[in-house]
């Protein structure tokens, strides 16, 4: 961990978002992780990407389970309220949580550890839910508490920090998640802030489960020479097919791209996702043609990056799907809850 | 036709135990008869054995006409309607002397003559269906109907009470209840014109049923959940509680959806797990909203890990687990009350958990509202334990009341004006000495903002692995543990609490335990009886373990959980403490309770209980 305790006090000149809060106000309390860890890296994005949606602190709620990575909802937004779960299952809270107050945006932060070994069940069921949430997955494809074990997203071959060999298939958390009809599929990588900032805030705006696999480099057990998953391995072999761009509601598309080259993708909220493909023949609305493209990128050590995946179409949000009110249940006054004792009064003639 | 075995009249108080093969809708014809005695005014009770099974296997459904309305299961078989060739020879062996046997005597069936000590009734069932209905499947349903027509005739049931009741299921589908009505007669018409009509066992028109109800014990929950402005629950399907989430739902369609806009002010989450399930409900209780999962043994085993989450974070969550069988898979449709001490310390490291123990449908409604009162106030896990025998079956009950006054105890949720008052919130300082903190909702503002974890935290919310940081917590939850019983049901107690013995039991023994203080009551043997509704026990319990010599402790389980409890938890002498069990899988019933402590008492005369 870094020893260095940031002042309480902001510059008076550091910028503000339209809520007039700095940078600083979305930070957390101060990473405990190692020093030049991926997982701050991703910490540094989601915080600049709440700041730059203009979101208010309380109107987040961070969910995480057990592992490096889900210590990170520690270290952003202290003024939203977390939940550091059980190992595996913060899914089901998040589920939960949702499900309670549809007001609030929702992100959870795991690794590949928690979401793909002891989670894969509850990431597998909340994608089939459609909750409406951020899906962030820190992915190292190692288990750092315990000391270097390899997780469920090793790659065949890849070489543990004392020497063993992986041999098990690794589970991939993008494919995994085409298969089971996630309506917003991404990946990235903790070194390229550039992608991955306005994939969280498109991630944050989409109205379902947003996935985003994030390779995110192990310094201590899973960054040496003959690691798939280190810092010079995954920046040689990670190809962005296609980058997106995030223009929130109201703002107009000031950048000016080349006809053909830009796809706009409105958003229910009305921001818009601005996608530019890098590959010509890639299209991120066909979710078949993105699986077989990837698989085949997979299988040449390639790691595409981008919004894999987007279906804004998409009716199977968990609310929607459920017909609750738009306000949240959790706000519902008692008296409309609870039926009163004419109805009951009048229910007991069926049980007679 | 054969005269009858003679026998004494038993007037509104009898058994009658149906064996069918499950899947064949005889059901329906149970409790048809069931309903119709009490619409006569008569007490009945209905217990249903059933097989773990979708078709095919038997199953056995037993009414038992009680003018006393005893709730417990009779131990004795007056009418046997046996319909299920496989288990005919079992069936009639379990007769009483004197009993009265009904089989369909379209084809022969000699063994069933090999008993001199019961009364035969063949009638012929299904060559009646043969000459009037069409279809195998119709005919296989309507001769149950027949066979409620065969019982009606015989222990003289109103025709048209039946009648009626049958409008009332087929009211919307003439051609059924045309097949239904008919069927019934055909039953009901050859008896009369065949046998001699009633038994010496019959139903005579009474007025004790006015102002209740017959309810199971599932239904009876589910409302109360709705009653309590429970908006999410989250559950796995789990046999013999999943009856109870079907209730909710169907209370909610009626009572919770919006007239214009079709929105439900209720979500449904069917979980992949019962690990999911109680996440979920951790997730949404954290979140504000009251929220519970109805689940049996096997997936209180798997919630294991997050009830300690609940317990340590301080979540108030509700989970109902209606006991079944065990251990293991056990044999889920047999009812058990085998989860006291799972339940009571669920989870590892040091966790007690706050229990409720309804002893009937009625109760179960009531206590759904308490325990999600108590969970908010306690910020807690309250397990609600039902067992099957309360969940599935019939019983019958004083009509639910509600007072409109009533608002939940949210506990101590700070508003966002209160929030504002503070100059710091610190979620786990324990400001009002009552070992309770106070809590905040996501959403409010950055100030109430606080980080949940399982991992070791401080009482400022903060993580910390500084052992006297620690203790501070544990220790409050310890203390807010001792003081729970002021938030939970009292005991009930029976008797004047002056007497040396004393029974100690819990929810649905109360029936049985009832009845058997009649029965002993009847042969000058008088006792207390105290049944605990909430763990932990509160003062009355300790004083009742103090105050009496010997005292029974009756419950349905093999390793006399209630009684380790009541040993670990209070200063009771474990030497005064005996244990009457009944872990069959079948309901306790009354007799072995007399039995049992009419033999312990003989090797101590000196009791007072028994008679000089």
């Amino acid at each position: 961990m870094s020893y260095i305790n940031k002042p309480k006090v902001a510059h008076p000149s550091l910028p503000t978002n339209k809520l007039g809060l700095t940078r600083r106000q979305y930070e957390g309390s101060m990473s405990t992780l190692c020093a030049g860890c991926g997982h701050d890296s991703v910490t540094a994005s989601i915080i600049e990407a709440c700041w730059g949606l203009d979101l208010k602190p309380e109107q987040l709620v961070k969910l995480s389970g057990i592992g490096c990575s889900s210590k990170t909802t520690a270290y952003f937004v202290a003024g939203a309220h977390g939940f550091n779960s059980v190992h595996g299952r913060m899914a089901s809270i998040a589920s939960g949580a949702n499900a309670a107050n549809r007001g609030l945006t929702y992100i959870g932060v795991s690794g590949d550890g928690d979401s793909l070994s002891i989670g894969v069940g509850q990431l597998v069921h909340a994608i089939r839910r459609n909750v409406n949430m951020l899906y962030l997955i820190e992915n190292n494809g190692v288990y750092g508490l315990t000391k270097g074990q390899f997780s469920a997203s090793a790659d065949i071959g890849t070489k543990a920090k004392r020497g063993d060999v992986n041999v098990s298939p690794p589970i991939d958390p993008v494919l995994l998640a085409l298969t089971l009809g996630a309506t917003f599929v991404a990946r990235s990588f903790s070194g390229d802030k550039a992608q991955l900032v306005p994939l969280i805030q498109a991630g944050m705006r989409h109205n379902g489960l947003a996935l985003i696999d994030v390779l995110s480099p192990c310094v201590t057990f899973n960054d040496h020479e003959g690691s798939t998953k280190s810092y010079a391995f995954t920046r040689e072999h990670y190809h962005a097919a296609i980058e997106a761009d995030f223009v929130p509601p109201a703002e107009e598309i000031a950048v000016d791209y080349a006809a053909g080259e830009t796809t706009r993708v409105g958003m229910h909220d009305g921001s818009s996702v601005l996608l530019r493909k890098l590959d010509p023949d890639y299209d991120p609305t066909d979710r078949s043609a993105a699986y077989r493209y990837i698989e085949s990128k997979l299988r040449q050590n390639e790691y595409v990056t981008g919004l894999i995946h987007i279906d804004e179409n998409d009716t199977t949000e968990f609310h929607k799907l459920n017909r609750t009110p738009d306000e949240p249940l959790n706000g519902i006054p008692f008296e409309k809850l609870s039926p009163g004792r004419a109805a009951l009064d009048a229910l007991m003639g069926k049980f007679r | 036709m054969p005269s009858l075995i003679a026998n004494s009249d038993k007037v509104n108080d009898f058994v009658v135990k149906f064996a069918n093969v499950n899947g064949t809708g005889s059901a329906s014809a149970n409790s048809l008869i069931m309903k119709a005695i009490f619409r006569m005014g008569v007490p009945v009770t209905g217990k249903n054995y059933f097989p773990s099974n979708i078709q095919g296997l038997p199953t056995w459904y037993e009414i038992r006409v009680t003018h006393n309305g005893y709730a417990a299961r009779a131990t004795q078989v007056d009418i046997m309607v046996a319909m299920n060739a496989e288990t005919y020879s079992r069936d009639v062996r379990e007769l009483g002397s004197g009993g009265h046997l009904i089989y369909d005597s379209t084809w022969p069936r000699s063994s069933l003559l090999q008993r001199s000590d019961i009364n035969v009734i063949g009638v012929p069932l299904a060559r009646l269906m043969n000459e009037n209905f069409d279809g195998v499947r119709n005919r296989i349903l309507l001769k149950n109907i027949a066979y409620a027509g065969v019982l009606a005739a015989l222990i003289d049931v109103d025709l048209d009470v039946v009648n009626s009741l049958l409008g009332e299921s087929y009211g919307r589908k003439p051609k059924l209840l045309d097949s239904n009505t008919r069927a019934l007669r055909l039953g009901y018409d050859y008896v009369k014109q065949h046998l001699s009509c009633p038994l010496p066992l019959r139903v005579e028109r009474s007025d004790k049923t006015r102002g209740h109800i017959m309810i199971d014990g599932n239904t009876a929950a589910g409302l109360g959940c709705v009653y309590a402005g429970a908006t999410v629950g989250a559950w796995y399907p789990i046999t013999p509680s999943t009856s109870l989430m079907d209730a909710f739902k169907g209370f909610c369609e009626r009572y919770r959806v919006d007239p214009q806009s079709g929105r439900h002010s209720y979500a449904v989450l069917q979980a992949e797990d019962e690990l999911a399930a109680v996440g979920m409900v951790i997730g949404a209780s954290w979140n504000g909203a009251r929220a519970f999962t109805p689940t049996s043994g096997p997936g209180i085993s798997l919630m294991n890990e997050f009830v300690g989450l609940a317990y340590y974070a301080e979540v108030p969550c509700v989970i109902f687990d209606v006991q079944r069988v065990g251990p293991s898979t056990g044999m889920p449709t047999r009812t058990q009350q085998a989860d006291i001490m799972l339940c009571a310390y669920a989870s590892h490291g040091d966790t007690r958990h706050v229990l409720l123990f309804p002893a009937n449908p009625e109760e179960c409604f009531y206590m759904a509202v308490q325990a999600f009162d108590a969970a908010e106030r306690l910020q807690t896990p309250v397990f609600v334990l039902s067992d099957l025998d309360i969940g599935m079956n019939d019983w019958m009950c004083p009509d639910l009341k509600w007072d409109d006054a009533y608002r939940p105890d949210r506990g101590k949720v700070l508003s966002q004006l209160e929030l504002a008052g503070l100059e710091k919130f610190y979620r786990y300082v324990d400001r009002d000495d009552d070992a309770i903190p106070y809590r905040t909702l996501p959403g409010m503002s950055p100030k109430g903002a606080y980080f949940t974890r399982g991992s070791g935290h401080n009482q400022y919310g903060t993580y910390t692995e500084d052992s006297a940081e620690y203790q501070v917590v544990l220790d409050r939850l310890k203390r807010k543990f001792i003081n729970a019983p002021k938030y939970l049901p009292r005991p009930v107690m029976i008797g004047k609490g002056t007497n040396e013995v004393g029974i100690v039991s819990l929810g649905s023994c109360d029936g049985a335990i009832r009845e058997a203080l009649d029965i002993l009551g009847r042969q000058k043997i008088t006792m207390d009886y105290l049944r605990v509704k909430a763990f932990p026990f509160n003062t009355d319990v300790e004083n009742f373990l103090r105050s009496h010599a010997t005292i029974f402790v009756v419950e349905q389980n093999r390793d006399a959980q209630l009684k380790s409890l009541l040993t670990l938890e209070t200063a009771v002498e474990k030497s005064k403490l005996n244990s009457i069990l009944s872990y069959s899988g079948l309901p306790i019933s009354a007799q072995p309770i007399v039995d049992a402590i009419r033999a312990k008492l003989a090797e101590a005369p000196r009791l007072s209980a028994v008679p000089h």
